[in-house]
C-alpha cells in the first residue's frame, strides 16, 4: 500500500521517534511510506479549546496537504489528531474530506486495516498499556494495541488498575488547571508503579509527556515508550 | 499569570485536603464497583439505555403536551399544581405554603429542586428550619454545608469526620463507645442519626419533597428512596408539596419499567431501591411545584435540550477523574461533575459557571456511563465553542489562536516558530516561567532533531 505519514506538530516537535518507529514498522511490513512535506498542525487544540473556525482552517489545509499523491492510507502516531480530524470535527463542526475515511491511528490500521498483529518485534521487558482518552472512546481502539503488544518477542503485558482512567493531560487543560491535571497525572503514575512494569506505553505521545513528566518528578525508573517504538525494535530493526 | 479562576482556586483548595481526596476517591470507587456488578447481570443494558434515550428525547420533544397531561391529571386527583418560573418564585410559593399553614414543623426530604431553588435559606428567612430527613442532607445541614453529589449529599465526608460531627452537635453524647472499623461505625452512625430523626418524623406540619419523575398518564410523583424517611415525609404531615424541574415528566407509569433500573443501578449500583413512592394525590393536602428556573430556555435548543434527558442519578460525577480528584464543592453549584459543567452555565448562567466546561480533559468517560446517553463530553465541548464566541475566554485567547493558526498556516513560518520555541525552552524553565508545568511534572524537552530535522532512512528525507 501507498501510506501517507501523518506527523502531528506534537510528535514531530517532542517524540520523532514515534514517527521513525512507525514509518519503519510500516516499511518492514512491506509498505510504502511517505512523509507528505508542509505539515504542520491539525488543529485540535483550537478545537479543544473551542475556537472551530481556526480548527477547521488548520484541519482542511493538513488534509488536502496529506491527500495531494492519494496516498491509499493515511496513517498517524496519535490516537488524538485522528479522532479530532475523524470524529470530532465531522460531529461538531460538519468538516468533512474525501481522506476522512483512509485516515487511521496507527494501532488500528495495523490491526483492523492490515489485520497484523505480529509485526516481527522483539521487546525484553514488563510493559503497562494505558489506553489514551481519544483512541479509546473516539477511535474504539482497545484490543488491538494490546493484541500487538502481546505478540512482541520477550515481552510480558500487565494491566495497571483502570488503564481507561485518564491520565489527566487534556491538551490546554494542561497548563489552564495544572493543579488537577497534575493529580490526575499523579493517580495515573501511581497505577503505573502499582503494576510492576518497566514501561508505560500508550498509543498516543501527549499521554507519555504527562506520564513520563509526573513518573520523572517522582523519581522513577519507570520508561514511557510510544507503542511504534516497541513495534519497531527487535530483529528486523536497525536500532534507536 | 492573573488571579486564578474561582473553579481553579476552589480545586486547590480541595486538592490540599487529602482526607477530602480520600473520601471522594472511595465512595465513587465503592459507587462504581457496585455499578459494575449489577450493570453487567443485565445483558440487556445497552438495550435499555438505547430505549431510555429514545423515550427521554421524544417526551423532550414534547414537554409541552406530557406537561399539560401531568397538570390535568394531577389536578383531576385533587393536587394543586403551580408553576414557577424562575428559583425565587418557586422558593416563595413553598415557604408561603409553610407561613399560611404555620408550619413549625417541616420535613424535607433529599431533593436537587430545592437545593436549586435554595429552599432552606427562603425558609430560614421566615423563620422556618425544615429537618432534613435523608441522612447525607441531615450531615450538610448539621455541617452547614451543601450536597457535594447529585445522590450522595455527604459522598466528601469520611465516617470519622460524621462522628466527630455528631458529638459536637449532640446527635451522640460525649463517652458514647463506637466502633473503631469504619464501616461498622458509618452503621452505627446512622443508627443513631436516624434514633434522634424518628420520633421528629411522627410529628409535621409541612412535607417537602423533590420528584425523581412525574407521571403524565396518571398525575403521579415518582419518589425513590432507600432509608424509608420519603415514607415519613410524605404521610406523616397533612400538607404535603413536591419540587420538582419540568424535565422531569415521563410519559407513562410503564416507563418506570425502563427507568428505574437504570437509575439505581447506575447511581448506587443496586437492582432495585428500597423503596419506591408512586403518590398521586393524597389523603391530605398536596401540592405540585413545577420549576422551569431556564429549562424552557434548554428547551428551546434542540442541543441543549438534550441535556434535560438527565435523571440524575450522579454515575457521570462517580468515573469522572476531575470530580474524583476535586469533589463536587469545587463546581461552586449543586450540580457538581460533567452534568453540573453543562447545567451551571446553562441553567444560572453566572460568569464564573461559563468556566467550567474547561474544567475537563474531554476524555469521554461520562459519556461512557450515561444511563441516558448524553454524550456529556460533546456537549462539554460545544459549550467552550459557545464561551469562546461570546468572547468569555478573553481577547487574549482569542489573538492566541489565530496567531496560532497563522503561524501553523504555512510550513517556514511554523518552523521558525518551534526553532524559536527550542531555543527560548531552556532560558524559559531555568526561569521558572513554565510552572503551570513544572510545579508538579517535568517538562518535556524539544528534540533535536525534530523529526523534520532528521535525515537517512526513516526521516521526511526518505520519502
Ligand atoms: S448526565 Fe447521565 S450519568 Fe450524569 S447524572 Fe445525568 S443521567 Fe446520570
Amino acid at each position: 500500500m501507498r501510506i501517507a505519514l501523518f506527523v502531528p506538530c506534537h510528535v514531530d516537535l517532542l517524540r520523532p521517534g514515534a514517527a521513525r518507529a512507525a514509518a519503519r514498522v510500516l516499511r518492514r511490513l512491506g509498505h510504502e511510506v511517505r512523509v507528505p512535506e508542509g505539515q504542520t498542525c491539525c488543529g485540535q487544540p483550537a478545537l479543544n479549546a473551542g475556537y472551530f473556525r481556526d480548527f477547521a482552517c488548520l484541519a482542511r489545509r493538513l488534509l488536502d496537504l496529506l491527500d495531494r499523491d492519494e496516498p491509499d492510507a493515511v496513517v498517524a502516531p496519535s490516537g488524538s489528531c485522528v479522532a479530532a480530524l475523524r470524529v470530532t470535527g465531522p460531529r461538531h463542526l460538519g468538516l468533512s474530506h474525501p481522506l476522512l475515511d483512509r485516515l487511521y491511528e496507527f494501532s488500528e490500521f495495523l490491526t483492523r486495516v492490515l489485520g497484523v498483529t505480529d509485526v516481527g518485534a522483539r521487546f525484553p521487558g514488563t510493559v503497562t498499556w494505558h489506553d489514551g482518552c481519544h483512541a479509546l472512546r473516539g477511535l474504539r481502539i482497545r484490543e488491538g494495541p494490546r493484541r500487538l503488544l502481546r505478540a512482541v518477542r520477550g515481552l510480558t503485558l500487565v494491566e495497571m488498575e483502570e488503564p481507561d482512567e485518564c491520565c489527566g493531560f487534556g491538551g490546554t487543560f494542561a497548563v489552564k488547571m495544572p493543579e488537577v491535571s497534575a493529580a490526575l497525572g499523579e493517580r495515573k503514575a501511581r497505577a503505573v508503579a502499582a503494576s510492576g512494569a518497566a514501561y508505560v506505553s500508550a498509543t498516543e505521545p501527549s499521554c507519555l509527556v504527562q506520564i513520563e513528566g509526573v513518573l520523572r518528578r517522582r523519581g522513577s525508573a519507570v520508561r514511557a515508550v510510544h507503542l511504534a517504538e516497541i513495534l519497531a525494535s527487535g530483529e528486523g530493526g536497525d536500532g534507536g | 499569570m492573573g488571579r486564578a479562576s474561582p473553579f481553579r482556586r476552589r480545586a486547590r483548595r480541595a486538592l490540599g485536603n487529602p482526607v477530602l481526596a480520600r473520601n471522594v476517591l472511595r465512595a465513587t470507587d465503592t459507587s462504581l464497583a457496585h455499578r459494575r456488578e449489577v450493570v453487567a447481570e443485565r445483558p440487556d443494558w445497552e438495550d435499555l439505555r438505547e430505549r431510555a434515550a429514545a423515550l427521554r428525547r421524544h417526551t423532550l420533544a414534547r414537554l409541552d403536551r406530557y406537561l399539560r397531561e401531568f397538570a390535568e391529571n394531577a389536578r383531576a386527583r385533587g393536587v394543586q399544581v403551580h408553576a414557577a418560573r424562575d428559583a425565587r418564585a418557586a422558593a416563595r410559593l413553598v415557604s408561603e405554603l409553610a407561613r399560611r399553614k404555620g408550619a413549625t414543623r417541616i420535613l424535607k426530604a433529599k431533593s436537587m429542586a430545592t437545593e436549586e431553588i435554595e429552599l432552606n435559606a427562603a425558609l430560614a428567612r421566615r423563620g422556618f428550619r425544615p429537618l432534613e430527613t435523608d441522612l447525607g442532607e441531615y450531615i450538610v445541614q448539621l455541617a452547614g454545608e451543601r450536597p457535594s453529589h447529585l445522590t450522595a449529599p455527604a459522598l466528601h465526608r469520611s465516617a470519622e469526620e460524621i462522628r466527630d460531627l455528631f458529638l459536637r452537635e449532640g446527635v451522640i453524647r460525649e463517652g458514647t463507645a463506637l466502633p473503631r472499623d469504619r464501616r461498622a461505625l458509618a452503621r452505627r452512625l446512622s443508627l443513631s442519626a436516624r434514633e434522634t430523626l424518628r420520633s421528629r418524623l411522627l410529628e409535621a406540619d409541612l412535607g417537602v419533597t423533590g420528584a425523581n419523575f412525574l407521571v403524565a398518564e396518571t398525575g403521579t410523583v415518582v419518589l425513590v428512596e432507600n432509608e424509608g424517611n420519603i415514607r415519613f415525609t410524605t404521610t406523616t404531615p397533612p400538607v404535603v408539596v413536591a419540587v420538582a424541574g419540568i424535565d422531569k415528566v415521563i410519559p407513562r407509569l410503564a416507563d418506570l419499567g425502563i427507568l428505574l433500573p437504570l437509575l439505581t443501578r447506575s447511581a448506587t449500583g443496586q437492582r432495585a431501591a428500597a423503596g419506591v413512592s408512586l403518590l398521586s394525590g393524597g389523603p391530605g393536602e398536596r401540592h405540585v411545584v413545577l420549576l422551569d428556573n431556564g429549562r424552557t430556555r434548554m428547551l428551546a435548543d434542540p442541543e441543549d435540550r438534550e441535556i434535560l434527558a438527565c435523571i440524575r442519578c450522579g454515575a457521570c460525577l462517580n468515573t469522572c477523574p476531575v470530580y474524583r480528584s476535586v469533589g463536587g464543592h469545587a463546581y461552586g453549584w449543586i450540580y457538581p461533575g460533567p452534568i453540573g459543567a453543562l447545567l451551571a452555565p446553562l441553567l444560572r448562567g453566572r460568569g464564573e459557571d461559563w468556566e467550567l466546561p474547561f474544567a475537563s480533559t474531554l476524555c469521554g468517560a461520562c459519556a461512557e456511563i450515561c444511563p441516558v446517553k448524553i454524550p456529556l463530553h460533546e456537549h462539554l465541548l460545544r459549550l467552550r465553542a459557545r464561551a469562546a464566541r461570546a468572547g468569555r475566554r478573553g481577547i487574549g485567547e482569542r489573538i492566541g489562536f489565530r496567531a496560532f493558526r497563522f503561524l501553523a498556516g504555512r510550513e517556514d513560518r511554523f518552523r521558525l516558530a518551534a526553532r524559536l520555541a527550542r531555543r527560548m525552552e531552556g532560558p524559559l524553565l531555568r526561569l521558572g516561567l513554565l510552572a503551570a508545568w513544572t510545579a508538579a511534572r517535568e517538562a518535556p524537552r524539544m528534540a533535536r532533531p525534530a523529526f523534520h530535522e532528521m535525515r537517512g532512512d526513516h526521516g521526511p528525507a526518505a520519502s
